[in-house]
């Protein structure tokens, strides 16, 4: 099978590319941590309420943890749970949400804080809170009829 | 082998009567475009918290 | 060298097959981008559906008929023509399974679409349990799968047919893509028929309580992603073999078109989870596998970008082009059969280049569910992959119905193609810009209790509603060539391009037909892919989702 020179430079070109971009993705994620939302755990969606730490959904300072706060988040169809929450600039937050009915989406609009909560399933995401301001907490999955109006707040505070 | 090669060199279309050049220097302007754009929400995503 | 004569025309027989397909696809267009109309509208803020209608129930409409009814319409009478072209007019029987596959098709469109219409069924187009659909939605559902099946064995036959009779020689080159894609079809429609029939049919139905949602999801995206690579191959097809021949010149090379095919059958297919990157009860080592085996599924494509430009630079060298880029003026830019699929494919470089950055793990965060996405699919498919169906249309509809495409209409093609360019600038940049800002796709215009950064993004949403209003005057116009092509155009004879390999000598290699080779990889890289995670699945399932109607 016959190629021609340049199309053999530009696959070579394009293959490093990809290897760069995948070593890159790669040393960040297994080396430096910055893995995508994969929590593991399981939760009874019909018992939400009842399980910790769902049972007290908002900020909540931890000790002897690799980070400083909680965030727990309750959704449901058409609500988050808190609707508003105070993080301390520079706090180490794991993030923890899901869901009591069906799939939402987390995302705090202008952050990497973006996960899937599904129901039966603990979605988790550590962060630094390093940037003051307020950000709106949406629904970004399709949940039903009210989904474009389920929303919470985020003040990032000195 | 050598029958196939010759019969090759009289078509229009080879190696040495057209030039891919201009070929060449499309398909990287394209590999800009993909790692400009790579890049860019890389970077988005490190200033990001 | 192929026993059908390259001069010959597609069986008026065959023809009605793939017409009645092209009639249901681009009645879906019609009405799909009439609800993409609706949804922009809605979107900017300044119109409010009337009826009561809601928001959700016409995005459903639009992506389960722009998204599902179109493409796989278009594309089994797209094959059909191709593989009846290059190998021969069907047998009888080969045809008779075309139209029970169509009809089945049909009749499961429409129980879809009736559900969908009667608002038992706005759950949109990915349909993610536990979101619960009428069970006839479902039941619709399946049967378009299982009416493209029996198109697929029409495929499959008459490839098989073809090969006995002519031992030892590479399949034409547009039936070998065709049945490539078919193949890829099968492999992966399994998934979604495992989900719905197994799942999604007998919970809607009130047989089980609840579903399984990281099963079903995983299932969904098992056949989701080959989905984009089935609507995207047989726009390659037109690209690699076809163009070639609408400019004047030949296929660049028949063996690396053959291989890009076989590498996106491989590729396509053990890659869905990069659509799941961000959920959980998902190992990130395993998502980042499939990550690995979706930046080789970049390799055809970049395969591909070669190809072309090579094939548009020698026609315009040919022509005594000079320069660098003197050969782009060569090309002829009158001819909408060349130009409309030419924006497809300038539109696919941005489209790609966006696809990159969604499939790269962690940074999937900064994309994911925001209307980027929405603006990156509608430059892949909504742009490359459509129009390049439309130029293939230009010439396809007009040859089957025995009548010809006329100056006129190929400048309303023209207008047509650049009209949807303009409009798609606008709608797919204002997409790309505020998803980089958060907005959320897939959700109804909202101003999410005044906050600011939701004021950011409307500016956008209205550009994405002017967009969005040329691109539906850019429908309309398709519907009216199409409607002429099929019905009004004079009559006469118009060519069904099919390219020619530049050197015939260098035959393609035998071992691309090989399909006990191709489909084992195929099927090892999948188990590969996805045996342990999905057990993990099975054996860390939390309980069941009750779900319900939430519209």
């Amino acid at each position: 099978m016959h190629m021609h020179k340049f199309e053999k430079i530009w696959l070579i070109f394009g293959v490093t590319a990809l290897l760069v971009f995948l070593t890159v993705l790669g040393v960040s994620a297994f080396y430096l941590g910055n893995q995508p939302p994969s929590c593991l755990a399981t939760v009874d969606p019909e018992k939400v309420d009842t399980t910790a730490p769902f049972n007290e959904p908002g900020l909540k300072k931890v000790e002897g943890k690799d980070w400083d706060y909680e965030l727990v988040f309750v959704a449901q169809a058409f609500a988050y749970t808190p609707g508003d929450v105070e993080v301390p600039l520079g706090a180490k937050v794991k993030v923890i949400a899901t869901t009591k009915d069906v799939i939402h989406g987390f995302e705090v609009a202008g952050t990497n804080i973006n996960m899937m909560v599904e129901p039966g399933y603990i979605s988790e995401l550590v962060t630094t809170f390093d940037k003051p301001g307020e950000y709106l907490v949406l629904c970004n999955e399709y949940c039903g009829s009210g989904h474009h109006m389920m929303t919470s707040k985020i003040k990032v505070v000195e | 082998m050598a029958k196939a090669e010759m019969k090759y060199d009289t078509q229009p279309e080879n190696e040495e009567h057209s030039s891919l050049k201009g070929t060449l220097a499309s398909v990287f302007i394209l590999g800009a475009i993909l790692v400009v754009t790579w890049v860019g929400v890389y970077f988005l995503y490190l200033d990001r918290f | 060298m192929l026993k059908a004569s390259l001069s010959s025309k597609v069986d008026p027989r065959d023809a009605k097959l793939s017409m009645a397909h092209f009639y249901v696809a681009f009645t879906a267009l019609l009405v799909g981008g009439l609800a993409g109309l609706l949804q922009v509208l809605v979107r900017s803020g300044k119109f409010q559906l009337p009826f009561g209608i809601g928001y959700y129930q016409v995005l459903t409409v639009h992506g389960v008929l722009l998204g599902l009814v179109l493409t796989t319409f278009f594309i089994l009478g797209f094959h059909l023509a191709a593989v009846s072209k290059t190998s021969g007019t069907l047998t009888n029987k080969q045809r008779t399974v075309g139209w029970i596959g169509f009809w089945i098709a049909l009749v499961g469109t429409v129980m879809a679409a009736v559900m969908v219409l009667l608002n038992q069924a706005s759950v949109l187009f990915t349909f993610y349990a536990p979101l619960k659909a009428h069970a006839l939605f479902y039941l619709g559902l399946t049967l378009v799968v299982v009416g493209s099946w029996f198109n697929s064995a029409v495929i499959i036959m008459k490839y098989a047919e073809w090969r006995r009779a002519n031992p030892g020689q590479p399949s034409p080159l547009l039936t070998f893509m065709a049945l490539i894609n078919t193949l890829m079809w099968c492999v992966a429609t399994i998934g979604v028929a495992s989900t719905v029939l197994i799942q999604l049919l007998p919970w809607s139905l009130g047989i089980v309580d609840t579903v399984n949602v990281g099963i079903s999801r995983t299932l969904f995206w098992y056949f989701g992603h080959p989905l984009v690579y089935f609507w995207l191959l047989p726009a390659y097809m037109a690209w690699y073999v076809v163009v070639p021949k609408v400019i004047g010149t030949k296929v660049f090379s028949d063996s690396l078109a053959r291989m890009s095919f076989i590498l996106f059958l491989l590729f396509s297919i053990p890659v869905g989870f990069h659509h799941q990157l961000l959920e959980p009860g998902i190992d990130p080592a395993w998502k980042f596998l499939q990550v690995i085996l979706t930046f080789l599924v970049v390799i055809p494509s970049l395969m591909t970008a070669f190809s072309l430009f090579a094939t548009f630079e020698s026609f315009g060298r040919s022509k005594g082009a000079t320069g660098l880029f003197g050969w782009l003026k060569k090309l002829p830019w009158g001819d909408a059969r060349f130009t409309v699929p030419f924006i497809g494919m300038v539109a696919f470089i941005p489209g790609g280049a966006g696809g990159m950055v969604n499939a790269s793990h962690q940074m999937n965060q900064v994309v994911h569910n925001t209307i980027w996405v929405t603006g990156h699919f509608h430059l892949t498919v909504a742009t490359a992959v459509v129009l390049t169906y439309f130029g293939v249309t230009f010439w396809l509809v007009p040859h089957l119905t025995g009548r010809t495409l006329t100056k006129k209409m190929n400048k309303l093609a023209l207008t047509q193609g650049i009209l949807w360019a303009v409009g798609m600038t606008f709608m797919s940049g204002a997409m790309h810009a505020a998803g980089l800002l958060g907005a959320p796709r897939r959700s109804s215009f909202s101003e999410y209790g005044g906050a600011a950064q939701a004021a950011e993004w409307i500016p956008y949403q209205i550009a994405q509603a002017v967009g969005g209003s040329i691109l539906f005057i850019a429908v309309l116009l398709m519907v009216y060539i199409f409607i002429n092509l099929a019905f009004f155009a004079p009559k006469g004879e118009q060519e069904f391009p099919v390219g020619e390999a530049t050197n015939q000598a260098e035959k393609a290699p035998m071992v691309f037909e090989n399909w006990k080779l191709w489909l084992g990889i195929t099927v090892l890289l999948i188990l590969f892919a996805y045996t342990i995670p999905f057990i993990d699945l099975i054996q860390n399932a939390p309980p069941g989702a009750k779900g319900g109607r939430f519209w």
